[in-house]
């Protein structure tokens, strides 16, 4: 017996083992931001429409924690979400969003549209914000405390479930 | 009906390979005068012409766009235009292994009807493993894939096909690829056939070059045009990125690389025997590891596209039967062959297992960077290996390959004095030295692509060598053949080596009418306009080029918007000159209206697809040289044979 002959016998188990613990796990999307904990990076984007007010980082500091959500008129997800928005500005939240890569009549459309739960709009064209905060898609929902710093991230749409540990979140963070 | 007489030519195409499988072994087991020796060939000739029908099938399902099937509602749209309908066919998952099986039972069909090299027994063997690895196809599509499902209700309309494959690219890159791994797959069972029947000999050598040579040529043309593809489509300007679905193609053209120097080495000197039977085994591996790894979804590529997790358990399962199998076999059989005709260190054989040896160090170490993100995935590290890693790890094993390359061929079989070549060695060193001293005084580029180069020179010059001193005229196509490919490898190194070295990049905001330069090229921004195709709308810049004064060429780079599905793609248009190629990629428009304008000047980047294409004509002559002496040679045998019973009639 020619123990050499076993060997690529051997690695490929070793493959197989591998792949096959691979397939088994949860495939998981979605990209945490390692900003969590730190503070906005600085920025300064203009109004995403006409009539509202772009923001700042320096808007954040002022000692009121905040949803800042990031979303687009062509994303179909934030249209689902829109609702749930709506019912986070009526239980107290103050929403501040992030238009990407977005054009104004787009904008105003969607507000018409689905309601806008904004107190202020700020246009992202080059994703500029959206990759210095640490946040690798639309819709994404991030909770900033009253210092300016990341406190919590919420990746994908927000849901009727997501509503109250977003409100749990901002109570937090203050 | 059309769908349904396909799935049933299907069905039956399957029960056809079980049958195959059957016979072949059973006979395997009783010996050729058992009642199922017979049924063994024609069982795979059916079953080619029944598998080919239900591909048919399914083209014409997509042709003329029968939304009440669910495969063709999901992929395809009214409105493609038709060359996109048709490669809808196999533009996603069960067509394409529709496809797969297809070209598999058309192989199998073909060495059935004229395969007659090999002993009867070896063959049988042969046809049966190629009966089981077929069946396993079949399981998978019928069974997880099947393409001819019917939807309750037909859709009204298509959901389109993924707008980066709306290109005529894509209508030949993944065929020409799986075509190429079929070869291999038809490889992989001549080997087991000969391990199942310890008849590793030149013959089987020989039967099975012809299928490693044509796999080799397409996956060299798969690998050429899917650089070209992802260099113009995906508007990145690089050609080669190391993605895992890129590796998963170049794993096997190394195997396969390497398999046809050793079945060469096998067929002409009966030497390598038992490294000849795990090479097939490893080519074929590799097609399926790289298969298993675009489908499965488990490494993040650009192949994005092609992801289901179930499909992967089902192919890591044929990939456990077949290959386990196989490496079992493997293990408990390769003892029994004897090791063949020995060689000294200094001949050709010693050259090409020198170059063997260092393909496979590639090979590994391709794979090992490929599987890396996936083993510490499993302690939760999340890692992407790219070029750092590659391209010098590979290169500690390429650069010795690559000297070897360029004498080896000139060395003499089984045995060789190095100083009878010493005039070629002492031509080849001087040529990559002074290439060497002239580009790094010259020019001030990194050691890789400076390595690179001169090698490049000087093997440019060496893969000719061989033909020195012989008649042209009388010279066999296999040998043009080896040129021509070594040559090409010369070719596509240099290119490579220039792009790394000598590319230059400008990324600017212009405005319309403004200008800016790159390299040699002046390039003005004209105008950007809407323009509209079938089924896009895009932006499209209207660039004029000048290269160092000359008439300025109008390029016209897009930004294409498709509809259905709704995505955003680049276009990038390219100025073609012999010394290189300029590369343009239109972006966004900045709030002060101002357009991005991404320009590349490549010199001689053409030369990597020219030398890709060089290396498969090269394979082709070694193939159709292969091929008619072998016809030759069964003519001639049928002659003698003929001759011999007329004298025995007339005794």
């Amino acid at each position: 017996m020619n123990w050499r002959l076993w060997i690529p016998l051997f690695a490929f188990a070793a493959f197989l083992g591998l792949a096959a613990y691979q397939l088994t796990q949860p495939k998981d999307e979605f990209v945490e931001s390692r900003m969590v904990g730190e503070s906005l990076p600085y920025f300064e984007l203009p109004p995403a429409m006409a009539g509202v007010d772009g923001i700042g980082s320096a808007d954040f500091a002022d000692g009121q924690p905040r949803l800042l959500n990031i979303w687009a008129s062509w994303c179909l997800p934030c249209i689902a979400e829109a609702p749930h928005l709506e019912n986070l500005k009526r239980q107290g939240a103050d929403i501040v969003g992030v238009a990407i890569r977005d054009r104004p009549e787009d904008v105003a459309r969607f507000l018409a549209q689905h309601g806008n739960p904004y107190s202020r709009i700020g246009r992202d064209d080059l994703s500029e914000v959206q990759l210095a905060i640490g946040s690798s898609g639309v819709p994404e929902t991030f909770v900033i405390d009253g210092q300016g710093v990341i406190r919590y991230q919420h990746i994908g749409d927000v849901r009727a479930s997501d509503v109250p540990v977003l409100l749990a979140e901002l109570e937090k963070a203050r | 009906m059309i769908a349904e007489l396909g799935l049933a030519a299907l069905w039956l195409a399957a029960a056809l390979a079980a049958l195959q499988m059957a016979a072949g072994f059973l006979t395997l087991r009783d010996g050729a005068d058992g009642a199922l020796a017979g049924l063994i060939r024609p069982a795979a000739i059916v079953q080619g012409v029944l598998v080919t029908l239900s591909f048919a099938m399914l083209v014409w399902l997509f042709a003329v766009t029968d939304l009440s099937v669910k495969l063709v509602a999901s992929n395809s749209h009214s409105m493609k235009p038709l060359v996109f309908k048709l490669s809808g066919t196999w533009g996603n998952h069960e067509g394409s292994m529709l496809l797969w099986v297809m070209v598999m039972g058309l192989a199998g069909a073909l060495i059935a009807l004229v395969e007659r090299r090999l002993p009867e027994r070896t063959m049988n063997a042969t046809l049966a493993a190629q009966g089981v690895v077929s069946l396993g196809f079949y399981a998978f599509l019928l069974l997880s894939s099947n393409p001819f499902e019917r939807l309750p209700v037909p859709a009204a309309e298509g959901m389109g096909l993924n707008p980066l494959l709306q290109d005529i690219g894509l209508a030949f890159h993944p065929p020409t690829l799986y075509l190429g791994y079929v070869g291999l797959s038809v490889a992989f069972s001549f080997a087991v056939g000969a391990l199942l029947t310890r008849q590793v000999t030149p013959d089987f050598a020989r039967a099975m070059r012809p299928w490693v040579l044509g796999a080799w040529v397409l996956l060299t043309i798969g690998i050429t045009a899917g650089s070209y593809w992802a260099y113009y489509e995906l508007g990145w300007g690089g050609w080669w990125f190391w993605d895992p679905v890129e590796n998963a193609s170049l794993m096997p053209w190394l195997a396969a690389t390497a398999l046809l120097h050793s079945a060469s080495v096998l067929a002409s000197r009966d030497a390598l025997r038992t490294w000849t039977i795990m090479l097939g085994v490893v080519a074929f591996s590799m097609s399926m590891v790289g298969t298993f790894l675009v489908r499965s979804g488990i490494l993040t590529s650009v192949h994005a596209f092609a992801v289901d997790p179930e499909r992967g358990t089902f192919i890591l399962v044929l990939l456990g039967i077949f290959i386990g199998g196989a490496l079992l076999l493997f293990a408990l059989r390769a003892n029994t062959i004897s090791e063949g005709e020995r060689f000294a260190l200094a001949s050709r054989e010693g050259a090409l297992v020198f170059n063997n040896v260092m393909l496979s160090a590639i090979l590994a170490i391709v794979l090992l960077g490929t599987l890396y993100p996936l083993l510490t995935e499993a302690f939760d590290v999340r890692v992407s290996v790219g070029p750092p890693y590659f391209n010098p790890v590979g290169a500690i094993f390429t650069i010795p390959m690559l000297v070897v390359m360029a004498v080896g061929p000139l060395l003499r079989w089984r045995q060789d004095r190095i100083d009878r070549i010493g005039k070629e060695i002492a031509l080849f060193a001087a040529l990559v030295l002074a290439a060497l001293i002239l580009t790094s005084l010259l020019a001030d580029i990194a050691l890789l692509p400076l390595l690179g180069l001169a090698l490049g020179v000087g093997l440019a010059v060496a893969s000719l060598m061989p033909l020195r001193g012989r008649k042209l005229a009388r010279t066999p196509l296999a040998t043009w053949g080896m040129v021509t490919a070594h040559f090409g490898i010369a070719v596509a190194l240099i290119g490579m080596a220039s792009e790394s070295a000598f590319t230059s990049e400008r990324l600017a905001a212009v405005e319309e009418g403004g200008s800016t330069s790159v390299g040699p090229w002046t390039v003005v921004l004209q105008g950007v306009e809407p323009v509209a195709g079938p089924n896009w709308t895009a932006i499209q810049g209207r660039v004029s080029a000048s290269y160092d004064g000359d008439d300025p060429v109008v390029l016209t780079p897009q930004s294409r918007n498709f509809w259905a599905p709704p995505q955003q793609t680049t276009e990038s248009a390219l100025v073609t000159r012999w010394n290189g190629q300029l590369y343009a990629v239109v972006g966004d428009r900045s709030p002060d209206g101002r357009w991005q304008l991404r320009l590349w000047w490549k010199p001689f980047v053409t030369l990597i697809w020219y030398g890709g294409l060089l290396i498969a004509l090269g394979g082709v002559l070694a193939l159709v040289g292969r091929v008619l002496s072998d016809l030759r040679h069964r003519r001639l045998a049928a002659r003698i044979a003929d001759r011999r019973a007329d004298r025995e009639a007339l005794a």
